[in-house]
């Protein structure tokens, strides 16, 4: 092909490609598009007219349509006719495709409407969703409360229910005792009416009364004396004075244990105020202060305690003492607790501190340090000791007398040792023959018991075999057999047992 | 241990005289007074009827019988034997009979309770006191036998009368706050007088020696209530036993419960140490293995007991009571505290196999004796705080601070416990079984 009827193609296929959907949605679909066709006087000229129509035929042709534009012979003429039906076709396929993108856009607005309906409502769903989540949730607690309320309720039904049952056992138990005294009350009523009858039917009329031989004398040995208004006086004035010295006695009981308590007290409180106030005086200003507070607050309360310890109890002197031991308590404390942090965060703390603390608060592991290495020296000691005695009898001369004091002075607590331990033996073997001989005896009267009751199982069994009907022969022959048979067991039992 | 040699007895009558040298006891009809020490027959009176009550007076003197179904009183005299003395009730009949405090006259219950007659063996006065309550314990002697308290029934309200013992002159007569009042009890140091109602109310109240009503104590309300009551000697407390399986201890300043003492069916306390009687069956001796030994019974071994001490905690045997009848076995039946005050042993009704002790001092449970049997009786020394109690077989028990001890009954023919009282000194007890009496002599050393 021409290089100029190439380019020319090419702008026409450029053009065609433009999308012309704005164009073409205008109705009427102008057949002369001057901006389009301006390329058909670039494309088809007086020069390239036979490669043009070439070209057209062959498009023609791939596009499906009768495309012969010119004859067979090889001579290249338009044919008209088969040129108009081309052109025709390819106007009908036009409208065709125009008609197609105008659906295709309408399709397409559609779909992008119904799509955003859809998205309008798939967010309306979402959120009626959500809402939807919330209230069964609420729903679900609001269930949850009411189930743990039900079992609420049924707890409290069973408890009633309980004590219902309870109060009806009671009831009835009540309901039983009072039948069981009425019962009674009844049952000594008839006998009281039987005997009362009795009583009146029976004409002998049994005088009561007592005999004896002569009077007694009282056992205090005074004489009885007459029923008079002063004796009632004296009864009286007795009663009171009994009670009254009960009271006493109860009284001095309760003062002598009062003041006890008092001096306990008292003691008490003083033990704690020596123990905070410390004996170094170089304990720090902290501690002094606290002392003299301690001795200002002893001295005035003392003073007012003793005013009225003597006696009587008055309850300002009591409040003092109580309030006083309380304060100091709440200071022991507070210097215990102090005490044992600082052991346990501070110890090294301490060691620097110097001499100053480190003789008042020893630290815990220095203690424990101390305490091992005095254990091991202890130790040492002992073995120490024990060689040398070791070392002592064996280097030592060995002259009879000597020897002998000293083996009895090592051996003296070995012999003690032995000694008690042969006396527990004896003992032992002294409880041990009681009890042999209990049991011999008891197994020699089981014995003799067991012979009785052989025999008189043998004899028993002879009878019986002896009044029973059999033939002779056979009554002789088992009588034979049971007899020898006895025999046996007499001489078996009474061959001699020997002791347990 | 010695054990005396078995005497005979009838309806368990056997008394040791209040100086602790005689011991008296009854057989059919007949009196035997014996030497504690020597079990000599010293006197013997015969009665006109069989005896069915018999009390020492309190100057060891005078032994009075008593015959209820023929309604006679006879009293004998140690010193002199010839004298005789015989109160025939008559027609009224005899429901109960004892000595008062001086020894010189003698209380009769008439049947139904219609009357009280004085007798006087020192004059030929004669008192009656009307409208005498039938109840548990409806007369009390105070301890120094000066004044004794009465309860009444009049005009279908409970009253408390108190009398001096010395002419049986009226000193006090009120009204006692009372549903249906069922005992009295004086305290030790005879200044307060305890009453308390009946089982169907809680109430227990304290009154002073002038009849004014010290205070109330009611521990709750419907079930059955107080069941036992015991005052300790120093009359510091008053224990009361009820239906509820507890025992609570009022004191004496305020009358205000101290302490509740709970019996539980499992123990877990660790100071409370639970003793538990085991029985050892007797090893068959291996030699004689044959059909023969089936024959033989365990009559010639006796079953040998000792105390376990298991392991808490520890699982108490209880019997649940029948709940459709009266009175029933459940609750503290037995209250008593030990001489020195320091223990207080119980019964409770559904744990019969056991004994409780508590230590009053800690106000806790020192030891939980179990037996194998239910207990019968237990009394406390006299002297020393040591515990004895029977369960019907043939064995004594002994518990004391130290530990507990079980010894077989050393008498031919076996011999069933049923009961027992210990001298007044301290140093012997009397052993009633059915129809026998023994007497136990304790050793001087204390055994483990």
């Amino acid at each position: 092909m021409p290089e100029s009827s190439f380019e020319g193609i090419s702008n026409i296929y450029v053009y065609s490609a433009m999308p012309s959907s704005r164009q073409y949605s205008q109705s009427t679909i102008p057949l002369h598009p001057f901006r389009h066709y301006s390329g058909t006087a670039e494309f088809c000229t007086e020069e390239n007219t036979s490669e043009c129509m070439m070209y057209i035929s062959q498009e023609l042709l791939a596009l499906g349509l009768s495309s012969i534009f010119f004859d067979l012979n090889g001579i290249r003429e338009l044919d008209v006719i088969p040129a108009l039906n081309s052109m025709y076709g390819l106007l009908q396929l036009h409208r065709r495709a125009v008609g197609m993108v105008a659906e295709l856009e309408v399709e397409q607005l559609r779909v992008s409407s119904d799509l955003h309906c859809q998205q309008l409502s798939s967010s309306k769903l979402k959120d009626q969703l959500e809402l939807s989540k919330k209230e069964n949730v609420r729903l679900c607690e609001r269930e949850r409360q009411l189930e743990a309320n039900i079992k609420a309720l049924h707890n409290c039904l069973k408890n009633e229910k309980e004590e219902v049952q309870k109060l009806q056992n009671v009831i009835a138990s009540r309901a039983t005792q009072y039948n069981h005294n009425l019962k009674k009350k009844e049952r000594e009523f008839s006998k009281l009416k039987e005997r009362l009858n009795q009583l009146l039917t029976d004409k002998k009329d049994q005088k009561h009364g007592m005999d004896v031989l002569n009077y007694v004398g009282r056992s205090d040995g005074k004489r009885s004396q007459w029923k008079t208004g002063k004796a009632d006086a004296r009864h009286e004035s007795e009663m009171y004075k009994a009670l009254l010295n009960e009271f006493d006695k109860h009284q001095r009981e309760l003062m002598t244990e009062n003041a006890e308590l008092k001096k306990v007290l008292q003691q008490i409180k003083q033990e704690m105020v020596g123990i905070l106030s410390p004996k170094k005086p170089s304990g720090g200003t902290l501690k002094e202060e606290k002392r003299t507070d301690f001795t200002d607050q002893q001295i005035t309360s003392d003073e007012e305690e003793n005013s009225c310890m003597e006696g009587m109890s008055c309850d300002h002197a009591r409040e003092q003492l109580s309030n006083s031991i309380r304060l100091q308590w709440r200071k022991l404390k507070h210097h215990v607790e102090n005490l044992d942090n600082k052991v346990i965060c501070f110890p090294a703390s301490l060691v620097q501190l110097g001499q100053e603390n480190s003789e008042e608060m020893i630290s815990k592991e220095v203690h424990q340090e101390e305490m091992e290495r005095l254990k091991v020296e202890i130790q040492q000691c002992k073995d120490f000791i024990n060689t040398q005695q070791q070392l002592l009898q064996l280097s030592t001369p060995w002259d009879e007398e000597t020897a002998a004091v000293l083996t009895d002075c090592y051996m003296l607590e070995e012999k003690e040792r032995l000694k008690e331990e042969w006396r527990t033996f004896e003992e032992q073997k002294t409880n041990f023959e009681m009890e042999r001989r209990t049991f011999t005896e008891a197994a020699i009267r089981l014995g003799h018991e067991r012979k009785m009751f052989e025999e008189d199982r043998a004899t028993w069994l002879k009878h019986q075999f002896l009044n029973m009907t059999f033939t002779d022969q056979v009554n002789i022959k088992t009588q034979n057999a049971l007899t020898e048979y006895a025999v046996q067991e007499q001489k078996h039992i009474s061959s001699p047992k020997t002791p347990l | 241990m010695n054990f005396s040699e078995v005497f005979k007895l009838s309806n368990q009558l056997c008394k040791i005289s209040p100086d602790g040298k005689y011991l008296a006891n009854c057989v059919q009809y007949r009196l035997v007074v014996r030497d504690v020490n020597t079990l000599q027959i010293l006197q013997l009176y015969t009665c006109l009827d069989q005896v069915a009550h018999m009390e020492w007076s309190s100057d060891s003197l005078f032994i009075l019988c008593a015959m209820y179904k023929r309604g006679l009183v006879q009293v004998w005299s140690l010193e002199q034997p010839d004298w005789h003395c015989k109160i025939d009730e008559g027609s009224i009949g005899l429901v109960s009979s004892r000595w008062s405090p001086d020894g010189r006259h003698i209380l009769n219950t008439t049947e139904f309770h219609l009357r009280i007659t004085v007798w006087s063996l020192c004059n030929k006065s004669v008192s009656y006191i009307k409208y005498p309550k039938a109840c548990q314990k409806g007369m009390d002697f105070s301890a120094d036998g000066r004044y004794v308290a009465l309860a009444e029934r009049r005009d279908c309200k409970d009253h408390i009368s108190v009398f001096v013992c010395d002419d049986w002159h009226l000193l006090r007569h009120f009204e006692a706050e009372t549903q249906d009042l069922a005992g009295v009890e004086w305290s030790p140091n005879g200044c307060v007088l305890a009453a308390w109602d009946s089982c169907l109310e809680y109430k227990m109240l304290l009154y002073s020696l002038d009849g004014r009503l010290l205070s109330t104590y009611s521990a709750y309300e419907w079930s059955l209530g107080i069941k036992s009551v015991a005052w300790s000697p120093s009359s510091q407390f008053l224990a009361i036993g009820s239906y509820d399986e507890k025992v609570r201890i009022l004191n004496h300043i305020t009358w205000k419960k101290l302490v509740e003492f709970e019996h539980q069916a499992t123990i877990t306390n660790s100071k409370a140490v639970v003793f538990k009687e085991v029985e050892k069956r007797p090893v068959v001796p291996t030699e004689d293995l044959s059909i023969h030994q089936i024959a033989m019974g365990s009559s010639l071994f006796d079953t040998r007991s000792k105390y376990e001490i298991p392991p808490l905690p520890v699982q108490v045997p209880v019997v649940k009571p029948d709940p459709d009848r009266a009175n029933p076995k459940i609750g503290i039946s037995a209250v008593a505290f030990s001489a020195d005050n320091r223990y207080l042993a119980t019964k409770n009704d559904c744990m019969p196999q056991c004994v409780w002790v508590w230590d009053m001092r800690t106000m806790g449970p020192a030891a939980v004796l179990e037996q194998t049997a239910p207990v019968r009786c237990f009394a406390w020394e006299p002297r020393r705080a040591r515990l004895a109690f029977c369960t019907g077989n043939t064995k004594l028990y002994l518990w004391s601070p130290a530990g507990c001890l079980s010894v077989e009954v050393a008498v031919e023919g076996g011999f069933q416990v049923q009961s027992l009282f210990w001298h007044c000194s301290g140093d012997s007890l009397v052993l009633l079984g059915k129809d026998q009496l023994c007497l136990c002599y304790m050793a001087t050393k204390e055994e483990k």
